[in-house]
């Protein structure tokens, strides 16, 4: 396994392709362009679809239309893009689409600041499309970790039938760090479920498996059955019925209640730690620093990095919260995973949430100019 | 008994059409034509926007797809490129796919890609309540023109032509037997293929502009006879009520065709059937 020097886009097209990407629809917009310009290249060669569409819109509509067709499919885009794509994100979700979406975070709103590095994304990840929906977002925190989590990725979406967003920042995307890329075994990548059942006119594409999720067919396999964005029965007939609904909207919400526990948080120094930090994506590297340099100065540091956005799982971010007295979210936004911290904390716990806006990454002094302005004040004692 | 009516699925009826809405007169017409065409649907799939036209796909027993409002051009493209083993048809309105979904219209003619595009023209939005549409005549009167229409409505077989689709043509609901034909022609096309149906939506368009009922207004769009099958050239000219004439002629037939590589064959990929051009 050569070592490489590549960049999070590059990764994040090379993990698509080991995960195996079949189907790539985009269009141009920075800081992402270079996923597509990667898969353009790439997929071909490996008997892959490459299309450039003419939106966001369509893109991932493609993307969908390829996916009920069987393929494993993806997009990327940025902030302006993301936005243009939530009816479809939305449309995936209620129809169980398998997809992968990235969004390579810039500053926003509207055209904001091109293209420097911002998380802004977190909550249009969670409520972008409208009405009710669960959601599956991911965060990584470096280069191989973007191609490992693309994998992930794909793993999550075809499992469990549903749209996954990877979110990443400017900065990780055009970072290059040195690399060994290991393709994952055939084992290690997971498939869509097949229908249990024989085609027929009493067959139910959306009956859910033990997974709470639906398994539908691929077009084109000999079964005939209808796929909409409207609430529908298992039939996957429209209804208006509110019990249907209720039901539908219910398995949507529990089917993805395990993706917390199948890509854990890291816990760096956490143990014992009374100061923490709670950060994701490139912040996530600065706040590790900040803690190796607070252990120096004895203070008990530690960091609790989520690799999974949304959903939240509540135990979990209140047991690996329970030992801390004080909590720093610092994210590059104005604290958007911050109230969901303050809404699952341990109430002994204090939750302090450090934004920063204008498209810099957080610096290390920053981080460590907050832990001493705080404790000066006395902020680890309650 | 109608061949096609094998390929309904009973359980969605009934359908939510309105009296005297000419929809129904197409799907009648895209059943037969299905029928007679293929054996089994099992690699057939409809592709729908949103609206009423839209709903009708679900009414047929094969792999159908209900999509969100303007982009079923763009779910067809990626499965028609996942999937060029299959057939695929696009059925889209004029809001959808003139309106809302013009964007993808053009591209999907400009790429070529091997699917056929049925658009239901009813010259309004029927299912939200009869607004002005990109295809309303100008002076009609519509929920959301009540001083008249000051807009100029598309043509769109002309739109789809100019952007490059290989196969262009209109029919109208109120003549089966052409629209038929029309319909086997585009299936039998290789490339992107565009039909144009002119149907009607008489709970509103036609209740707005005094058209009056259902075989009223289809009878209004045309006074084809048998012999003419294309460049039907003689619509009555109808006057508003205030004396505006709202009609225009458009020709009807097999309008533009030409013969261009698909882009599944440019790929050069697998599985494409359908041609080697």
């Amino acid at each position: 396994m050569a070592a490489e020097l590549i960049s999070g886009n590059e990764a994040c097209a090379r993990g698509a392709i080991a995960a195996g990407l079949t189907f790539f629809a985009g269009y141009p917009i920075s800081p992402s362009s270079e996923i597509a310009e990667a898969l353009a290249r790439l997929l071909p060669a490996n008997q892959g679809v490459f299309i450039q569409m003419e939106d966001e819109m369509s893109s991932l509509g493609a993307v969908l239309g390829a996916s009920l067709g069987g393929a494993k499919a993806m997009t990327a885009t940025s902030g302006p893009g993301f936005t243009l794509m939530q009816e479809h994100l939305g449309y995936a979700g209620l129809a169980e689409i398998p997809c992968v979406v990235v969004d390579v975070m810039r500053v926003g709103p509207s055209t904001g600041v091109p293209t420097a590095p911002s998380q802004g994304d977190v909550m249009q990840a969670r409520w972008g499309s409208h009405g009710d929906r669960a959601t599956v977002a991911l965060v990584p925190a470096s280069v191989p970790e973007i191609y490992q989590m693309t994998i992930t990725a794909f793993n999550i979406a075809e499992r469990l039938r549903t749209p996954v967003v990877l979110l990443y920042d400017e900065v990780l995307a055009h970072m290059r760090e040195r690399v060994e890329l290991q393709p994952p075994a055939e084992s290690a990548l997971w498939e869509r479920p097949r229908a249990s059942a024989e085609p027929g006119p009493r067959f139910q594409p959306y009956a859910a498996n033990r997974e709470l999720t639906a398994q539908l067919p691929n077009f084109g396999e000999g079964y005939h059955f209808h796929v909409t964005g409207l609430m529908h029965d298992e039939r996957g007939y429209p209804t208006t019925d509110p019990e249907t609904v209720r039901r539908l909207m219910a398995r949507l919400d529990g089917k993805v209640e395990p993706v917390p526990g199948w890509v854990p948080p890291e816990r760096y120094r956490l143990d014992d730690a009374d100061w923490v930090f709670v950060a994701y994506g490139i912040t996530a590297r600065v706040a590790r620093e900040a803690v190796d340099r607070l252990r120096e100065s004895g203070v008990a540091a530690g960091l609790y990095r989520p690799r999974v956005l949304w959903p939240v799982a509540p135990g979990q971010l209140s047991e690996q919260l329970g030992r801390a007295r004080t909590v720093v979210v610092a994210e590059m936004n104005q604290g958007q995973w911050a109230d969901v911290v303050a809404r699952y904390r341990p109430a002994t716990v204090r939750v302090l949430s450090q934004g920063k806006l204008g498209g810099e990454p957080f610096t290390t002094e920053e981080l460590l100019g907050l832990a001493q302005e705080l404790t000066a004040k006395g902020a680890t004692v309650l | 008994m109608n061949p096609g009516k094998a390929l309904l699925r009973p359980d969605m009826m009934p359908h939510i059409l309105c009296p005297g809405c000419g929809h129904g007169i197409v799907l009648n017409v895209l059943i037969r034509v299905l029928a007679r065409r293929y054996a089994s649907l099992d690699k057939v799939a409809l592709v729908a926007g949103i609206g009423c036209s839209s709903r009708i796909v679900g009414y047929i027993d094969a792999n159908t797809l209900h999509t969100t409002h303007g982009r079923a051009l763009s779910f067809a493209t990626g499965l028609k490129l996942a999937r060029p083993d299959m057939t695929v048809i696009v059925v889209t309105g004029d809001g959808d796919g003139l309106g809302i979904g013009g964007n993808h219209l053009i591209h999907a003619a400009r790429r070529n890609v091997d699917l056929t595009c049925i658009l239901f023209n009813n010259e309004t939005y029927g299912m939200t309540g009869g607004q002005l549409a990109p295809t309303t005549v100008t002076q009609a009167y519509t929920t959301t023109s009540p001083y008249g229409n000051r807009e100029r409505a598309f043509d769109a077989a002309l739109l789809a032509t100019a952007a490059g689709a290989t196969f262009v043509a209109r029919g109208q609901a109120f003549r089966p037997d052409l629209l038929d034909d029309l319909l086997d022609q585009a299936l039998d096309h290789r490339g992107f293929s565009f039909v144009d149906v002119m149907t009607d939506c008489t709970e509103y368009f036609g209740r707005k502009n005094a058209l009056g009922g259902g075989s009223d207004l289809l009878f209004s769009q045309s006074r084809s006879d048998v012999e003419v099958t294309r460049d039907l050239n003689e619509w009555p000219q109808l006057q508003d009520p205030h004396g505006f004439a709202i009609r225009e002629t458009l020709a009807m037939g097999v309008l533009h065709e030409s013969d261009r590589p698909t882009l599944e064959a440019v790929m050069g990929l697998s599985g494409y059937r359908r041609g080697e051009g």
